[in-house]
């Protein structure tokens, strides 16, 4: 493509029509507490993993909701389960549970 | 020789209870893997078989543990299964006396007054040999109806048997335990008719004979007996394959198979099996079960071993275990519940590769001790930070590993069942932990203290950090003195039950203060219900859990709570209305003892 110095940035507009909202619907059925997470941050200011590598559970939950979960699969098998999470939340979210519901939403949802 | 078409239901059932156990025996053992089988063969000429044959009798004939539980429980049992060992034992001996031929038929000595009717002995006659076993079969028979009796007043109260909830039974389970106590009285009735008609019964059913022969046709009663007590039996063997009394072979099978070295391992295989069969579902493990005590659901061992027998086991139930350990230290048949219930997570559980590239290369200089606090104690820094200060009070050279953040030890994912992930966490820690060439690893978390033990194998001597703390003391390497306080100590589920570490920690805290015990302690302390085996659970049923734990720990009035395990120490300080401390900050000294009490104080508001 031509270089012209500038770029048009992709579009951020959240398209609730096109984004997979599926694994939210699986979240919410299956762990409740994901409904009831503030995106406060303390999960995410105490991971382990979040220590060493860009890992963040309060924007995975924030993106999930949005149904925008292209990074999400790779994003979640970084998380080490260590609990850590679940001892901070102020909200009682249940993170562990949070993260398998995931891995199994994937695993449901994912095209043959 | 000597036959009645009323022997046939009994036979046959025999003959098909035999040839189902002789399938289910055969494909276990083959389907056994190589190293398994090889331990069979070198273990069934040992004298390890003679243990196996002496734990049978004391445990699966004569109920030792469950006598230790309650004396009660325990005799019911025992006179069920030794009675009718004894009954058929004596029977069989007995019916030698008065049989011809070499060889007899196997329901010759079951249904011997029915064949034999000795006039000669008299009911009391203990001098003659067939006096001596009239006596003795009617004496096992009483053995076995006073346990049915207990049995039935079990049914309304069971907490004189120690148990607060009874097992619900399937519909099919029922009917199998209706046969079985179907037989024993029947059979008495049978050899009372019979008695009543010929003489020629022990002291029981002789007697009880010639009072039924007073008022009832005894002569037309006793042949329609023999035929239900035959058809009870028959019954009994055919079902009992397919209900929980599988368990009484299984259990037998499953105590050779210990003493070979034959183990269930942590995928599901055929020893696990063999265990599942082996769940008598007594429900012992009912009140035991924490979870089971805030949700009543099919958590506990009894009724989850069942749904995998059935295959029905539910993901959720699966998961919503604590992994404590609390029913394994219950179970009168020494099930390891926890191993079966990680071979389900593991089927479950997609096993999927971790992102782990990120993790942190460590290299450093060498130490002789190296020193992982892991992630539950940097959440709560107070432990390690009093860890650190006797290090350096006592002169060791140490290795802080974790320092900058930690690398979990792999024991969350082994639990939640993903084996490859949690072996991604394990080489590199492995690789980290090498690279310090310590010789003594030491860890203030019980989580990683028992996978370092169990999974990690790299040939370093792994201690807790109460048993290398008790270590320093005893090479006077640090001093300790008595704080005047009055403190309880909580065994870690991991710690305690776990890795079989009691003892240290609580020499240690003898030393620096007065120890009481709670209301359950060691093998049977209580999880706090901060678990990470549990993902199920919701944080309002851990806090009711953690509630009860706290009022068992409190009842003699402590000062403190101290415990050695970091997640345990942040569940209950949430609740405790003591200070909650580790075992290290409780050695550290006043000045950290002081913080902590005003954390406590302060998280009040």
């Amino acid at each position: 493509m031509i270089n012209f110095g500038y770029t048009i940035n992709t579009d951020r507009q959240i398209d609730y029509d096109n984004n997979d909202r599926r694994i939210a619907a699986f979240l919410s059925e299956h762990e409740p507490t994901f409904r009831i997470c503030i995106s406060c941050g303390t999960c995410t200011a105490t991971c382990s993993a979040g220590n060493f590598t860009y890992f963040n559970l309060r924007e995975m939950i924030v993106m999930l909701k949005r149904g925008e979960t292209r990074q999400l699969k790779e994003d979640v098998t970084k998380c080490m389960l260590c609990g850590k999470c679940q001892m901070a939340c102020p909200r009682g979210v249940n993170t562990r549970n949070l993260i398998l519901s995931i891995h199994r939403a994937i695993e449901r949802f994912e095209q043959p | 020789m000597s036959f009645d078409f009323f022997v046939l239901p009994f036979f046959l059932g025999l003959l098909a209870l035999l040839a189902m156990l002789g399938v289910r025996y055969g494909r276990w053992i083959k389907g056994m893997d190589a190293a398994d089988k090889a331990l069979i063969r070198d273990g069934i000429w040992s004298a390890r078989s003679l243990g196996a044959l002496k734990e049978v009798f004391m445990e699966s004939l004569l109920h030792r543990k469950m006598f230790k539980r309650n004396i009660l429980l325990g005799y019911m049992h025992m006179s069920f299964a030794f009675g009718w060992f004894m009954l058929i034992l004596t029977g069989n001996i007995e019916s030698r006396i008065y049989s011809k031929v070499h060889v007899n038929p196997p329901y010759y000595p079951i249904f011997l007054k029915f064949f034999v009717h000795d006039k000669r002995v008299m009911t009391f006659e203990l001098t003659s040999v067939p006096g001596v076993f009239r006596f003795l079969m009617d004496l096992f028979l009483a053995l076995i109806l006073s346990g049915l009796v207990l049995a039935f007043i079990k049914r309304a109260y069971s907490n004189w048997f120690g148990l607060k909830r009874t097992t619900h039974h399937t519909l099919f389970d029922r009917m199998a335990i209706t046969t079985l106590w179907l037989v024993f009285p029947l059979r008495l009735l049978a050899e009372s008719f019979t008695a009543g008609q010929y003489l020629g019964g022990g002291f029981l059913t002789n007697h009880l004979g010639m009072f039924f022969a007073r008022f009832l046709p005894v002569e037309h009663l006793s042949y329609p007996a023999w035929w239900a007590y035959s058809i009870a039996l028959g019954i009994f063997f055919v079902t009992l394959p397919y209900s929980r009394f599988m368990h009484i072979p299984t259990e037998v099978l499953l105590i050779f198979l210990r003493h070979w070295g034959v183990k269930a391992k942590k995928e599901f295989n055929n020893v696990s099996e063999i265990e599942v069969y082996s769940c008598p579902r007594c429900g012992v493990c009912l009140d035991t079960c924490q979870v089971f005590a805030v949700k009543q659901n099919g958590t506990p061992p009894v009724y989850y071993l069942r749904s995998i027998r059935e295959n029905k086991i539910s993901e959720e139930v699966t998961y919503d275990c604590l992994l404590c350990g609390r029913c394994e230290a219950f179970c009168p048949v020494g099930i390891d519940n926890n191993l079966l219930r990680q071979s389900q997570r593991i089927k479950l559980m997609s096993q999927v590769d971790g992102s782990y590239g990120y993790l942190p290369a460590i290299n450093g200089q060498a130490a002789e001790v190296a020193y992982f606090a892991g992630c539950m104690t940097h959440l709560t820094p107070q432990i390690w930070r009093a860890v650190v200060t006797l290090f350096d009070q006592a002169g060791v050279r140490y290795r802080f590993v974790d320092k900058d953040g930690t690398v979990c030890c792999g024991r969350p994912l082994m639990m939640a069942g993903n084996v490859t992930r949690a072996r991604q966490l394990i080489n590199h820690n492995k690789e980290t932990i090498r690279n310090t060439a310590c010789t003594t690893l030491v860890t203030s978390c019980p989580i990683c203290y028992k996978i370092f033990r169990e999974e990690y194998d790299f040939g370093i001597e792994v201690l807790h950090h109460s048993q290398y703390l008790l270590r320093l003391q005893q090479e006077d390497r640090l001093t300790l003195s008595h704080s005047g306080m009055t403190v309880v100590y909580h065994d870690p589920c991991e710690l305690g039950r776990g890795s079989g570490v009691y003892d240290e920690p609580r020499q240690l805290l003898r030393q620096i203060a007065t120890l009481t015990e709670g209301a359950d302690s060691r093998e049977e302390a209580l999880c706090c219900g901060g678990s990470l085996g549990n993902t199920e659970i919701s944080n309002t049923q851990r806090d009711e859990i953690t509630v009860r734990t706290l009022n068992s720990l409190l009842v003699n009035h402590p000062e403190a709570i101290i415990t050695a395990c970091p997640l345990c120490k942040k569940t209950f300080a949430k609740q405790a209305e003591v200070p909650v401390m580790d075992i290290a900050e409780m050695l550290a000294g006043k000045k950290i003892l002081r913080d902590t009490m005003f954390d406590v104080r302060f998280s009040k508001f």
